[in-house]
């Protein structure tokens, strides 16, 4: 990974609202702030990894990048271009260097088509030359995944849940992007599968020099394939940092309990094990808390965090934080995901 | 006596394509007061045995042998009217998705008051103010005005509150739980895996908790059942299934999961292959396509099915490898690779 070079992808102040409209004029009554002013950068040859429960943006924010779905405000330089407000023309073709892998392999492979057809079509649709014709590139690209290029004729029905997201990410490789977006890639399969697919697009990621964005709810397998990885709470980022940092010493209470959340295989520290438990779900993105989005769920609000949001802060070299009364600042020891976590007197609950 | 034992049970369905084994033979005991995890991948007969067990095959097309004996009762052979009427009062179950198991057009508080009254003679008064109470227990915030709610007006963590509520409702001594977080965030997982946990406490149920997730099975079992293509393929306390795990495919899930209490480990060492289908379950060993040690079986792996044999202290094993070889690949082949490495 070269730290010191261009990011591939850079994006700033990224916003989405969704109008929400109201009787037979559509007249706009509010806006579900899907997306609402995050920023990274990611460097070729990295993984970015993006967290957070449910309805916090990720896969809104997945769409904006690849212009699936146009940005209601902020900035999206890709390889070097300003592709915000781009035409759909102009896009066509940077859409080759950038590609996203769904959560669901099925429902986005065209039931009637062979899978040479599928991994096929981009090709056509991008009108690109083969140098021995089509068949055989779509061969090869079915090989690099795993699959048999022989079942070139077969349907996606044919195929198990593991082998369709291979072909998912098939469709996706015939292009060479640069980019991939992978949003929930391994969440729909069972576990002995979900490795073979992580190890694929890690094996993928060197042999073809790509570049991940990979969205996912699972900490540990976000963990396991991130370089960097960023965590979502209502639109917003909180914190993104190295993921051993993310992970040894994470900053922001949202971070530290939804790291404590996590079911640990340990059955011998089980009962040791000290966590925080958030109540209740995440506030709808329709009228967001003031300030802190955090406020209403955390154990350490204070006045301040209901009057003033904390940005986005370097707290430590290429760690970030948006929090007025961060965790693990420099000189407190990281905390052992399994083991017990210093916290306040009132937070944490040992579980017997 | 024991309070839940399944003897040889076999569920299988006639269907065109063939006859799907789905249980094939399965045996456990289950004490109140303590919990079964119940793991495997999709397909490999976990939901098939709840629903075997809480008797909602009986009158389909499912062709049921052995024997289910709760509390002194053998079930298999019982009356569906029978084990209707035990069905909510001496065992309930909680299912993945909180909305299949209540009524849309009845609010949650209704739903708790039938339930209850078919069982207890008691009026709607009593049975509403049973009804607040249990949705209190269960954690539901102003529970007298959310009992009027309908289950479409709770977000995702509170529908699995009241349908945990519901089936707590008449005081089950057997609950089974089927993927009960599986739609959930990890925030609210958690939360329902500590309620599950108090709850069973309180009330000395014997818990069953079915799931593909390792993680969730470590948190709440005593002891863990490994399914494979219908059958049990290891059995033991949760100690046994995660320091000394003693069957392959239990090693293999080991392999495929990242672990956060760990250091990140370079790769992770997914098993080879799929799981299988129910109808042409492989020769022999049903892992064997798929299992790396299946060659040092002198041949067995392929033709002969093994038994489920005790390796020691209630744990049991089923594959054809010696004991001694068992424990001797899981420590110098395969535990040092689950470790960190960085
Ligand atoms: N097309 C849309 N119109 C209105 N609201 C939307 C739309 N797409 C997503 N949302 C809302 O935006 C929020 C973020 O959704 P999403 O990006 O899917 O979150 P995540 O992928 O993190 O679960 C949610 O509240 C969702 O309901
Ligand atoms: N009513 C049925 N008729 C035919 N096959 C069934 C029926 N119910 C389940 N099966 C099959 O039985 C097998 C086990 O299913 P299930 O117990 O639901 O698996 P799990 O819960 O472990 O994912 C699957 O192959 C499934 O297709
Ligand atoms: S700013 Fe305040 S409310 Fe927000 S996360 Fe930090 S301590 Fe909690
Ligand atoms: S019986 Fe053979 S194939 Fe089955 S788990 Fe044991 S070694 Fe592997
Ligand atoms: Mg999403
Ligand atoms: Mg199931």
């Amino acid at each position: 990974m070269s730290r010191a070079s261009e990011p591939l992808l850079s994006v700033q102040g990224l916003e989405k609202h969704f109008p929400v409209t109201k009787g037979l004029l559509k007249r706009q009554v509010g806006a579900v702030r899907a997306v609402d002013g995050i920023g990274f950068d990611v460097v070729k040859g990295e993984t970015l990894g993006l967290v957070g429960e449910s309805g916090c943006g990720k896969t809104t924010t997945g769409r904006l990048i690849t212009r699936l779905i146009e940005p209601t405000g902020g900035k999206i330089v890709f390889d070097g271009r300003d592709i915000t407000h781009m035409s759909q023309g102009r896009l066509r073709p940077l859409r080759r260097d950038m590609q996203m892998i769904f959560q669901d392999p099925y429902s986005s492979l065209n039931p009637r088509h062979t899978v040479g057809a599928i991994v096929g079509a981009p090709y056509r649709i991008q009108g690109i030359k083969t140098e021995h014709g089509v068949k055989r590139a779509v061969q090869e690209i079915l090989e690099l995944v795993g699959l048999n290029p022989e079942h070139y004729n077969r349907y996606p029905h044919e195929f198990s849940g593991g082998q369709r997201q291979r072909i998912g990410i098939a469709r996706t490789l015939a292009l060479k992007p640069k980019l991939i977006i992978a949003d929930e890639p391994v969440s729909a399969l069972d576990v002995s599968i979900q490795a073979q697919v992580v190890n694929l697009l890690e094996d993928l990621q060197s042999e073809l020099d790509l570049t991940y964005v990979v969205i996912a709810h699972d900490l540990s397998v976000v963990r396991h394939i991130s370089d960097r990885v960023a965590v979502m709470y209502l639109g917003k980022i909180v914190e993104m940092a190295d993921r051993t940092d993310l992970y040894g010493s994470p900053m922001h209470p949202y971070t530290n309990a939804l790291l404590s959340a996590v079911p640990i295989p340990d059955v011998r520290r089980r009962s040791e094990r000290e966590r925080i438990r958030l109540q209740g779900d995440v506030p709808s993105p329709l009228n967001p808390p003031p300030a802190c989005r955090f406020h209403t769920r955390c154990w350490k609000a204070q006045e301040i965090c209901r009057k003033v949001e904390p940005p986005l802060t370097a707290l430590a070299p290429g760690h970030q934080v948006a929090c007025h009364f961060p965790e693990n600042l420099s000189g407190d020891a990281p905390p052992a995901p399994a083991a017990g976590q210093e916290k306040e007197p009132g937070t944490i609950s040992p579980v017997s | 006596m024991t309070f839940l034992e399944l003897k040889d049970l076999r569920i299988h369905f006639p269907t065109d394509d063939g006859l799907v084994k789905s249980v094939d033979g399965l045996s456990f005991t289950l004490e109140r007061g303590k919990t079964l995890g119940i793991v495997g991948e999709s397909g490999s007969g976990k939901s098939v045995t709840s629903l075997g067990v809480l008797g909602l095959h009986k009158g389909g097309r499912a062709k049921i042998s052995g024997e289910i004996w709760l509390d002194g009762e053998e079930l298999v052979g019982a009356s569906a009217e029978h084990v209707r009427k035990l069905r909510g009062k001496k065992m309930a179950m909680i299912f993945q998705d909180p909305l299949s198991a209540m009524h849309p057009y009845y609010t949650v508080g209704n739903q708790i008051i039938e339930a209850y009254r078919i069982h207890h003679d008691v009026s709607k008064k009593v049975a509403r103010k049973h009804a607040i109470d249990m949705l209190a227990r269960v954690g539901i915030p102003q529970p007298d005005r959310r009992v009027d709610s309908y289950p479409h007006e709770f977000s995702g963590g509170m529908r699995q509150r009241a349908m945990i509520a519901m089936a707590l409702c008449c005081d089950p001594e057997l609950l089974i739980a089927d993927e009960p977080t599986t739609a959930l965030d990890v925030t609210v997982q958690a939360q329902i895996l500590d309620l599950m946990r108090d709850l069973q406490r309180d009330f000395n149920a014997a818990l069953i908790i079915i799931t593909h997730d390792l993680g969730v099975v470590a948190e709440l079992s005593d002891d863990i059942l490994v399914m494979y293509g219908g059958k049990c393929i290891e059995y033991g306390s949760a100690e046994d299934i995660f320091e000394r795990p003693e069957h392959p495919y239990t090693w293999g899930l080991l392999g495929s999961m990242p672990r956060l209490d760990r250091e990140p480990t370079e790769r992770l060492l997914p098993i080879k292959g799929s799981p299988p289908s129910l109808i042409n379950v492989p020769s022999g060993c049903a892992f064997h396509p798929r299992c790396p040690y299946a060659e040092r079986t002198a041949g067995r792996s392929e033709t002969e099915v093994p038994e489920l044999l005790e390796t020691a202290g209630g744990h049991r094993v089923r594959c054809h490898l010696p004991g001694e070889r068992r424990r001797a690949i899981w420590e110098k082949e395969v535990m040092p690779n689950l470790e960190g490495t960085s």
